[in-house]
């Protein structure tokens, strides 16, 4: 008995699955997920957990809050980050502290993988919402990420 | 407005007045294959197109809609493109078949257009076993599709082609059965007299529930036969590359794959044709504009059409076994007991007419 069973049980199922669809298709105008990038360029929003590439924040008075620990290029699995620090004096202090020169970000070898991200402690670094990255010079692709003559925010290290 | 589309009759009398009688009948018979050629390939690029679209609305997406208004080049431009690649092959191919297998697959599947009644008078080619010379030659492209996969020594190929050879010959029993269930009811082979047949209502009306039960055999066994999804196993892409089409790259591919929608496009006008009363209008609204039977026909072929991108877009595919569990233990019983109800109908004049 349960032949004839199976076969009404198959055509429900394969019914429902074609009312599913066919939802799709009438709606699909109205909600079509593509996006018809060159034409929406000035519109187009990325999502806030998408990952297009590190950057460094700075705010009005070109400081960032990055104090050179270090643990990005540590917790980077492929090399990308290169601190290049120095020693200097901290004006707020006076103290002989370390500070970065230069955050090189190498573009072309970051896997996006968001480790350095979440071993910051002062969270220095974000992820960054551009995805337009191509360029016609892989030297492009190797970026220093605290701009020049950028400081240390005061207060982050406390 | 009376346009003769009676095709082979006219061209026949145009060419008469010209030359001897035989010469003339071959003559015709040429010229109607290169127009029936230059309509079914252009009209299989715009099926392409179709089912790219479709899929695309299908999943939420918008497809092509670049190349020309909407799109509508797209499938022209793909065409193009691959007409001027390279032809590349396998080492150790059997070249003379492999060559040979996509003219089998495409040559079939125009072969059979032939027989298509448009409208009354346009049609190429109206012998008396219509359905029966339909179901012979369209199970003639397999063998184009079993040569392609033996002969690129691929085993990709191979297997795909092995599964279309079960799958062909499992399905074509379906086929078969369910549009043998609307001749008893016609009692006639021709596609013209079955057409005739019902101006006193479609045939799915004529024979209600028997005829129901025979559609839809018909239309799966039909995907099936097409190596459409749900039944693409011959093709399965995530598991044998392409299939028996593998080793095949520019027009020969294009063959390959304009048969696939051309086929798909037969399948739905001999369902058209047998069920839904081929260009007849319903309730006979236009019958006074004959022209207009080709408009009609598209229709209803499209709609079948658009059922069988639709069963393509919702399924998953099916396995070997549960395809021919399917077959063997489902369809074919079924079929049979439809075959009997139906004779029974027939036999008690239970036929509903308009
Ligand atoms: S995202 Fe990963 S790969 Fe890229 S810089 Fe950070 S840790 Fe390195
Ligand atoms: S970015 Fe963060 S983890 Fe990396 S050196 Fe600066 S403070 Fe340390």
């Amino acid at each position: 008995m349960s032949y004839f069973s199976n076969i009404f049980n198959g055509i429900k199922t394969l019914l429902t699955g074609m009312s599913i669809t066919g939802k799709y298709f009438l709606n699909s105008r109205k909600g079509a997920i593509t996006q018809q990038y060159p034409d929406n360029r000035d519109t187009l929003k990325m999502f806030d957990r998408f990952r297009g590439e590190v950057i460094m924040p700075h705010d009005e008075n070109n400081e960032h809050a990055c104090t050179g620990c270090q643990k990005c290029e540590i917790a980077c699995p492929n090399g990308t980050i290169e601190i290049i620090w120095d020693r200097g004096i901290d004006e707020h202090t006076g103290k002989n502290k370390k500070k970065i020169d230069k955050f090189v970000y190498h573009l072309s070898m970051c896997t996006m993988c968001g480790l350095c991200i979440d071993v910051c402690p002062t969270d220095a670094i974000k992820w960054g919402q551009n995805f337009e990255n191509s360029v016609y010079d892989r030297t492009a692709l190797t970026r220093v990420l605290n701009k020049p003559d950028s400081k240390l925010r005061a207060g982050v290290e406390d | 407005m009376q346009i003769s589309l009676n095709i082979t009759e006219t061209i026949q009398e145009c060419l008469v007045s010209m030359m001897s009688e035989s010469a003339a009948g071959y003559i015709a018979m040429v010229i109607i294959a290169l127009i029936y050629l230059g309509i079914f390939s252009v009209a299989g690029l715009f099926l392409v197109l179709l089912e790219r679209r479709v899929a695309a609305w299908f999943q939420l997406r918008i497809g092509p809609n670049r190349v020309g208004f909407q799109g509508l080049l797209q499938t022209m431009a793909d065409a193009l493109k691959l007409v001027s690649k390279e032809l590349t092959g396998t080492d150790r191919a059997d070249k003379f078949l492999y060559n040979l297998a996509p003219y089998f697959v495409i040559i079939s599947a125009l072969m059979a257009l032939g027989l298509i009644p448009f409208t009354k008078e346009f049609q190429a080619f109206d012998i008396n076993i219509g359905i029966f010379f339909l179901i012979a030659v369209s199970s003639i492209g397999v063998i184009g599709i079993l040569l392609g996969g033996w002969a690129s020594n691929n085993k990709f190929a191979l297997i795909g082609a092995m599964r279309s050879g079960v799958q062909t010959i499992s399905y074509e029993l379906s086929v078969g059965l369910s549009l043998l269930t609307m001749i008893l009811l016609t009692g006639s082979l021709q596609l013209s007299e079955i057409v005739e047949l019902q101006k006193s209502g479609w045939l799915i009306v004529q024979g209600h529930i028997p005829a129901i039960i025979a559609f839809m055999i018909y239309m799966i066994a039909g995907t099936a036969e097409t190596n459409r999804a749900p039944f693409d196993m011959v093709e399965a892409e995530s598991e044998l590359g392409a299939g028996f089409h593998t080793e095949y790259s520019g027009m020969k591919f294009a063959y390959f794959f304009l048969a696939e929608f051309i086929n798909m496009f037969l399948i739905a006008a001999i369902a058209t044709t047998v069920f839904f009363g081929a260009w007849l209008s319903p309730f006979g609204i236009t019958e006074s504009i004959p022209w207009l039977g080709v408009l009609w026909f598209l229709v209803k072929t499209l709609l079948l059409v658009f059922l069988m991108m639709w069963f393509r877009w919702t399924f998953p595919r099916l396995r070997v076994d549960q395809l021919l569990t399917l077959e063997w233990k489902y369809l074919l019983p079924i079929n049979l007991v439809n075959i009997v109800v139906m004779a029974f109908i027939v036999w008690q004049n239970l036929i509903i007419l308009i």
